[in-house]
């Protein structure tokens, strides 16, 4: 292989908190930096829309939205080179050596309906979190929707809940979307908190660390709020959604089980959450180590205080790496942007320590009541490892019960599940089933789901047309692989 | 999964829970032998969950008639085959026979095609099929989608294809139906054959057999020699794209594009030496691409949802392996790279032979003695 | 069930910031800006395909491109993720039933 042309020092993937702090940092010191984002505009889901909301009156979203908005000057001034509407659908390092030192980092990019590779010398992945699963009966029936979606339709569309509304989960978002829509003037019928009680114990001893956050505690300002002006209902165990009888048209009620008995409310729209989880599919379809985190109750790449993975010139920034919220991320984006310019070499290391002292520093406030938190809102078992009937695989359609019965057969993990079932082989690869899986093989093996594992993914982490596929570039060596044999 | 019947002791240890192993369990508990199968974990070089689901006759066989005349025995006891396995465990490998295609892009290349065609018939003791050399319009005639760079193909009507992942979960629940001890995460690390029997040391502990059969993919490069036997296979990389799942519009499978029972289209594949290596190469998955939009344009618009690299376990000559140990009776091994095409064989002849006792004379082509040639003076 | 804010709507309509486009082939308008999901639900369309699998109906989940529940067929194309492709003027939105044709 001959010396690679490099597009660019540096790409950052994912324009949320993380993605834009790193940018910037790094384009200002004088790399060159592309940030590519699959969204029309900067701000990821954090602070989607923030440049072009319509919802102008600034305390229906308040503070901490608005916040998101002094990211976008600092990008703007740091020459960085910004790519919205830019899917990503690989990371890669060839095998070869490279003449100067740098194994070049390959990325498949589909812009614009066609795709092509990038060239980089290193890649910052901050794609951030999504929704962890929540997995009830009933959860795919039209009009059940994650509040975070419900947030996004909000702050992009101005667009609110009409008709019979519950929320139902647990988790400061939950809280939040309640709340902005309080502001807006949207009341919902009904919150069902499911909460564990016995978290409450495992997370007292936490909560001075929660007290001691500067930012958290508006949060719980917030919901004292919402719980003063709107019906609370708390210590909801179970959950189901059901659309017309005899039908499954779209939701029609909600069904909820408090203190043994059952109790049904009417619905057009249920809104669910309970937390968010990182977006790890591209970190792992590259290659990157990564491990279960018990008190996340999650899986998170593996990286070290600089965000660097197992996988030499790929780092990680923000909540794709592991919980921390806006704030920590902006922070994680900042650490991973200066190790990486140290590592090409445009800054020493002690530059680098020495520039960092005050992000880190910033970070561990951010992160301080984390602790509580992820203590507090680790949603029961029965949402992680749902009953039988329950739709674990929304693109495959496979059950709890299905998953089990896999597991009978002596599937031990996630991987054999999907070959035995399809279940994670849709679309969404794995992204609405993966979390969930995991739980429900730990549970019914009897062992932790650092010992079940996760699924191991495959480029591309997005779809891309055939016709895309077919347009990149090949070498001879790769015709040769196909027509030769 | 039931207790061993013997205190740890079964008639037969099958070391692989892949497709080959899978098929030989199920066949020997069908024959009445107390089975445990051996397996790894959930991370393991598996081309099982990696093939292309091809049961495939055509073309087969130059060099070795007599894997051509197996390839056709399975073939035709496939039907069967899936029959039995939907009526023991009622799910359905969606085994189809109705006829496959190689489409071919040139006319030199189609006439090659035909000229490998007619020698793999013309050699002695060749078991006959039929198959046609088709003109672009004949070929045409059955795949209307094809595209103008298509000049012809080969069709053979006894090819067919099923959902291979399927066929491994049946499998994997027929046998536990059957009473076999299925055991993952028992990755096998020595062998020990003594007092008529087998020892297995195992990442899961000890398991002693009265006779052992290696199905162990590319791990049999290693367990073979154990127990006096040689299985030299290697990994051969190969590339395969699917697609979201599409209303039905492929009737037939292609060697290289074929729709599943479930929608998607499944394309293929590539042929690299790279060991263990199953990073994909983007350049690779876009050369394959690219020549199934030469056969069929209209898959340009799909979107590809997923794509992977599988290792094929290839003899020096490409064909299996089946074969009885001298130095240490009742150790076999059977390894092969079409454990989907083989699967009837390996679970209605091979195993039920193995259960009785031996191979038999048939069975010699394909010993692993044909590798050891003497080095001449 | 989704509605556009009161205030939002009205200031909509003032500066004519609205796009025309159809769904199923009716007209519809919605907010220039809109994701096609989103300019969906604003036309009170809460379940946009049926599933390929067992012919579920879905809507969307996510709004974020995760879940590849809002596929909608979007001039001509099928299987789109509605939620990230803006809403642009005469654009035909379909829903869709079951498995992707390979024609369209």
């Amino acid at each position: 292989m001959s010396a690679p042309k490099f597009d660019f020092d540096i790409a950052v993937v994912g324009s949320g908190p993380a993605g834009l702090a790193a940018a910037a940092l790094a384009a200002s010191k004088g790399a060159s930096v592309v940030l590519l984002d699959e969204q029309a505009e900067p701000g990821g889901q954090i602070y989607r829309a923030v440049t072009e909301t319509p919802v102008r009156d600034r305390k229906v979203l308040g503070p901490d939205y608005w916040h998101g908005a002094e990211l976008l000057g600092p990008l703007r001034d740091s020459g960085a080179v910004h790519w919205p509407g830019t899917i990503v659908w690989s990371v890669a390092r060839p095998r070869e050596d490279v003449a100067d030192g740098h194994r070049p980092i390959q990325i498949g990019l589909s812009r614009n309906g066609a795709a092509s590779m990038l060239t980089v010398r290193h890649v910052i992945l901050a794609t951030g979190a999504l929704e962890r699963p929540f997995p009830i009966p009933g959860w795919t029936l039209p009009g059940v929707l994650g509040a975070g979606a419900a947030q996004v339709l909000l702050k992009t569309s101005g667009l609110v809940p009409s008709g019979a509304t519950v929320m139902a989960g647990s988790g400061p978002l939950l809280w939040l979307l309640a709340w902005q829509y309080l502001q807006a003037g949207v009341r919902i019928d009904a919150i069902l908190d499911t909460t564990p009680k016995e978290n409450w114990r495992a997370a007292l001893p936490l909560l001075p660390g929660f007290l001691r956050s500067p930012y958290l505690g508006k949060g719980m300002k917030l919901m004292l709020e919402v719980r003063r002006k709107l019906t609370v209902i708390g210590n909801v165990t179970a959950l189901r959604a059901e659309g017309a009888i005899g039908g499954d048209s779209a939701l029609k009620s909600v069904v909820y089980t408090r203190n043994g008995a059952e109790h049904r409310l009417p619905a057009d729209t249920l809104l669910l959450h309970h937390g968010v989880v990182p977006n790890l599919n591209l970190a792992n379809a590259t290659g990157c180590a990564q491990r279960w985190d018990e008190q996340q109750r999650c899986w998170r790449p593996t990286t070290d205080e600089w965000g660097a993975t197992s996988v030499e010139g790929v780092s990680l920034a923000g909540d794709g790496a592991g919980i921390g919220g806006a704030r920590a991320a902006a922070e994680a984006g900042r650490l991973a942007a200066l190790d990486a310019l140290h590592r090409l070499g445009r800054i020493g290391r002690e530059q680098r320590d020495q520039l960092a002292v005050p992000h880190r520093a910033a970070l561990d406030r951010a992160l301080t009541g984390r602790a509580f938190l992820d203590t507090l809102y680790t949603p029961a078992e029965a949402f992680r490892a749902p009953a039988d009937d329950t739709i674990v695989c929304r693109c495959e359609e496979i059950t709890a019960g299905a998953v089990r019965e896999a597991v009978r057969l002596g599937c031990s993990g996630p991987n054999q599940a999907k070959s035995f079932l399809r279940c994670g082989m849709g679309p969404c690869q794995g992204r609405l089933c993966g979390p969930t899986v995991t739980e429900v093989i730990a549970a019914e093996r009897g062992v932790s789901p650092a010992d079940v594992g996760y699924y191991r993914l495959r480029p591309p982490v997005k779809p891309i047309t055939l016709a895309e596929l077919a347009a990149l570039p090949k070498t001879d060596a790769d015709i040769d692989a196909v027509f030769k044999h | 999964m039931t207790q061993p019947s013997r205190g740890g002791e079964y008639d037969v240890a099958v070391i692989g829970g892949g497709l080959v192993g899978s098929a030989m369990a199920w066949g020997l508990a069908r024959a009445g032998q107390t089975v445990a199968m051996l397996d790894e974990g959930d991370i393991a070089v598996r081309p099982s969950r990696g093939n292309f689901a091809l049961v495939w006759v055509q073309g087969k066989g130059l060099g070795m008639p007599e894997y051509a005349g197996w390839t056709k025995k399975s073939s035709d006891d496939w039907s069967g085959f899936a029959d039995l396995l939907r009526e023991q465990t009622g799910l359905d490998v969606a085994y189809r026979r109705p006829g496959g295609f190689m489409p071919m892009l040139s006319e030199e290349d189609l006439q090659a095609r035909a000229n490998t065609m007619m020698r793999l018939h013309n050699q002695p003791d060749m078991i006959r099929y039929p198959y046609e050399v088709m003109d672009r319009e004949t070929l045409r005639k059955e795949l209307p989608f094809i595209g103008p760079d298509v000049v012809g193909g080969t069709y053979c009507p006894l090819d067919g294809h099923c959902n291979s992942l399927r066929l491994l979960r049946t499998l994997h629940k027929g046998i536990g139906l059957l009473g076999v001890d299925y055991r993952p995460n028992h990755r096998v690390e020595r062998i020990e054959h003594r007092d008529g029997g087998f020892r297995m040391t195992t990442a899961g502990g000890e398991v002693r057999a009265g006779k052992i059969v290696l199905a162990a993919g590319h791990d049999g490069a290693r367990l073979a020699p154990m127990v006096g036997l040689s299985a030299p296979v290697r990994p051969q990389r190969g590339h395969v794209i699917v697609t979201e799942k599409t209303a039905p519009f492929l009737h037939h499978p292609t060697v290289y594009v074929r729709q599943t029972d479930e929608g998607g289209v499944m394309i293929g594949d590539s042929f690299e030496e790279v060991g263990f290596d199953t990073t994909l190469q983007p350049g690779i998955s876009s050369a394959i691409a690219e020549r199934a939009i030469r056969f069929f344009p209209l898959l340009g618009k799909l979107n590809v949802v997923r794509s992977w690299a599988a290792l094929r376990v290839l003899t020096p000559d490409g064909f299996p392996i089946y074969e009885e140990s001298k130095t240490a009776p009742g150790a076999f091994v059977a390894t092969c790279h079409s454990g989907v095409t083989l699967a009837a064989n390996h679970a209605l002849t091979l195993a039920p032979l193995i259960a009785a006792g031996g191979l038999g004379d048939s069975f010699t082509p394909f010993s692993a003695r044909r590798f050891h040639v003497p080095q001449a003076a | 069930m989704f509605r556009r804010l009161p205030e939002i709507e009205t200031a909509l309509n003032a500066a004519g910031h609205t796009v025309s486009f159809t769904i199923d082939g009716r007209p519809a308008s919605a907010r220039a800006g809109d994701s096609v999901t989103a300019a969906l639900l604003a036309n009170g369309v809460t379940a946009c395909r049926t599933t390929p699998v067992s012919g579920a109906a879905r809507g969307p989940y996510c709004m974020m491109g995760v879940c590849f529940d809002c596929l909608v067929t979007i001039d001509g194309t099928g299987n789109r993720q509605g939620c990230q492709v803006r809403v642009a003027p005469g654009m035909a939105v379909e829903t869709q039933n079951g498995k992707r044709e390979v024609e369209r």
